[in-house]
């Protein structure tokens, strides 16, 4: 693994700016090298069936309520706290398209991925950390096995095809929120409800949150798993490296969504010049 | 002393080492662990690591094995240094060692069965049956009972652990075992249990063995032939990290202040440093 000498400490702002840039370098070099290793060992062909069900089982049916929930409040919330403005301008029969349209482009999948970091990434880093501090990594290679192979790949092949499926049951979930508050409580007209989502949203907006969540279930997957195969000795360690997989994953997600919706935008006005608008 | 030099001598006329150290560094960071070490292990010897806590005894084995690439020099396998062959010859040619970890490393998501089964599913052909087989064999071998099979290292006490890790490592039948620490934790009677284990393993399957370890007990009961680590932060530029190589009973009769504070368990001057605290 690249390691970066680094000087002693200085104290100006300059020296305090290379080293975090080094650092920040140097952990991309490392994450980079790490994400190829992990292509070439899945290239190399594919972990047994019995270790792939195991950890599909554990990254996606167990992270089912955990997701079915966010995705339930966040619908319900998003009713609630947008039903006051749009009965200010007396349009809530078009709160539902509002909801829906937030919920499948960009709420959905994103607190959906954000849970999913906590839920599966932090657990992931911790269960390799472990794994890598009582050297049962080391012991993987003594016994002939990959550990990216073993480890690593089943992993990133379950965050990659099933955090887009927990994505659509957040999706689901929410909508069913966001009408259960809209219609039963806030007694707004089902008919209506509908019509304007159907009018506001179309597939493209569904794919678009789907196919977000690929790249955040990829993200989640090779930067927890880095943390955990790099993760520093004893507790303190595992511990830390739970903490960085949330927060670099959680960070991972803001960018990649920052980068993905830009590119969306632009393609969905390529596709239509003329958008259907809400108002 | 005349017998040990025999013993030794024939040792070294095997010819060819299988396993050698040639010049070998090795730092983590700006921190050097080991320094120009070179190191040849013979067939079918037992050949015991010592030295203080620190002095690269482990990292000396992780090298062995390839799980560690050196800083500086080369690890030679058959005479051949590693960083000559490819990623799937070192695959195949590491399936010759049995390693026994520290603290055994068992797969705690696994059960014991699993644990030891778990080469032989990975690099056999062998169906159900045969591995069943060779794993209650194993189990056996380390003198565990059957019904140890079906659970999981949590439920294990440390001996048992070892035992298990013992079981695993041997379960490809390697021609060198590689054993770290085997008897730390232990208590007395455990690490005769292990010791005894190490001869008999030796003995049943005629393998050269490598023993890193603490325990005088250990050295005495198992090693042909011992070598000696001092830590770099005690040497000199220009001194060897390897203070002893010989024979059990040459260590304990060695003129050297160092290997003698050893091998006795004498702190010494160094109690010193306590004071210095």
């Amino acid at each position: 693994m690249a390691s970066v000498p680094i000087s002693p400490p200085h104290d100006t702002p300059i020296h305090w700016l290379g080293r975090v840039v080094v650092e920040m370098v140097s952990a991309l070099g490392d994450l980079s090298l790490f994400t190829w290793q992990m292509w070439r060992a899945m290239l190399a062909g594919l972990p047994r069936a019995s270790v792939l069900n195991q950890t599909f089982y554990e990254i996606g049916v167990r992270s089912i309520p955990v997701v079915g929930v966010t995705g339930l409040f966040i619908g319900m919330v998003l009713a609630v706290q947008g039903y006051d403005q749009f009965h200010f301008m007396r349009m809530e029969s078009k709160l539902g398209a509002a909801i829906n349209a937030s919920l499948v482009r960009e709420l959905g999948p994103t607190l959906a991925a954000v849970m999913l970091a906590g839920r599966v990434g932090s657990a992931m880093a911790a269960e390799l950390g472990t794994m890598r501090v009582t050297e049962q990594i080391d012991a993987l290679r003594t016994l002939g096995a990959d550990p990216m192979r073993y480890l690593v790949v089943p992993r990133f092949l379950a965050c990659f095809c099933l955090i887009p499926l927990l994505t659509a049951i957040a999706d689901a979930v929410g909508i069913f929120g966001g009408w259960l508050i809209g219609t039963q409580v806030l007694s707004i007209d089902n008919f209506y409800w509908w019509l304007h989502t159907k009018q506001f949203i179309a597939i493209f907006d569904v794919m678009c949150g789907i196919a977000k969540s690929f790249f955040f279930g990829a993200a989640i997957a090779v930067v927890s798993c880095h943390q955990g195969f790099h993760c520093g000795a004893g507790a303190e360690g595992v511990g830390r490296a739970s903490t960085h997989a949330f927060v670099s994953s959680f960070l991972a997600i803001l960018i990649l969504d920052f980068f993905i919706g830009m590119f969306q935008s632009k393609l969905y006005y390529i596709l239509w010049p003329d958008p259907v608008s809400l108002f | 002393m005349t017998n040990d030099l025999t013993q030794f001598d024939q040792l070294t006329a095997f010819g060819e080492p299988i396993i050698e150290l040639r010049r070998v560094s090795r730092s983590f960071g700006s921190q050097a662990i080991l320094r120009d070490v070179s190191l040849a292990v013979y067939p079918g010897e037992t050949l015991a690591v010592i030295g203080e806590s620190g002095c690269g005894k482990s990292v000396t084995l992780k090298l062995v094995m390839g799980m560690l690439e050196p800083t500086r020099g080369e690890v030679a396998w058959f005479g051949r240094p590693l960083k000559q062959r490819s990623e799937a010859e070192l695959h195949k040619e590491r399936l010759k060692f049995g390693y026994l970890f520290q603290g055994a490393a068992l797969f705690d998501s696994m059960t014991v069965f699993e644990n030891v089964a778990f080469g032989l599913r990975q690099n056999t052909a062998m169906n159900e049956r045969q591995i069943e087989d060779v794993v209650h064999e194993r189990i056996k071998d380390v003198g565990l009972p059957s019904s140890a099979c079906h659970k999981k290292p949590a439920e294990l006490s440390g001996g048992m652990k070892k035992r298990v890790g013992l079981a695993r490592a041997l379960a490809l039948d390697p021609e060198i075992v590689l054993y770290d620490e085997p008897t730390t934790g232990l208590d007395p009677i455990m690490t005769d249990i292990i010791n005894e284990l190490i001869l008999r393993t030796r003995e049943r399957r005629r393998v050269t063995s490598i023993v890193v370890t603490h325990e005088m007990s250990t050295v005495r009961k198992t090693a042909d032939r011992i070598v000696m680590f001092y830590p770099l932060s005690r040497l000199n530029p220009h001194e060897s990290q390897i203070v002893f190589e010989g024979t059990t009973k040459q260590a304990f009769a060695s003129p050297d202040p160092r290997v003698n504070q050893f091998v006795n368990g004498h702190a010494g001057e160094r109690i010193l440093e306590l004071a210095a605290a």
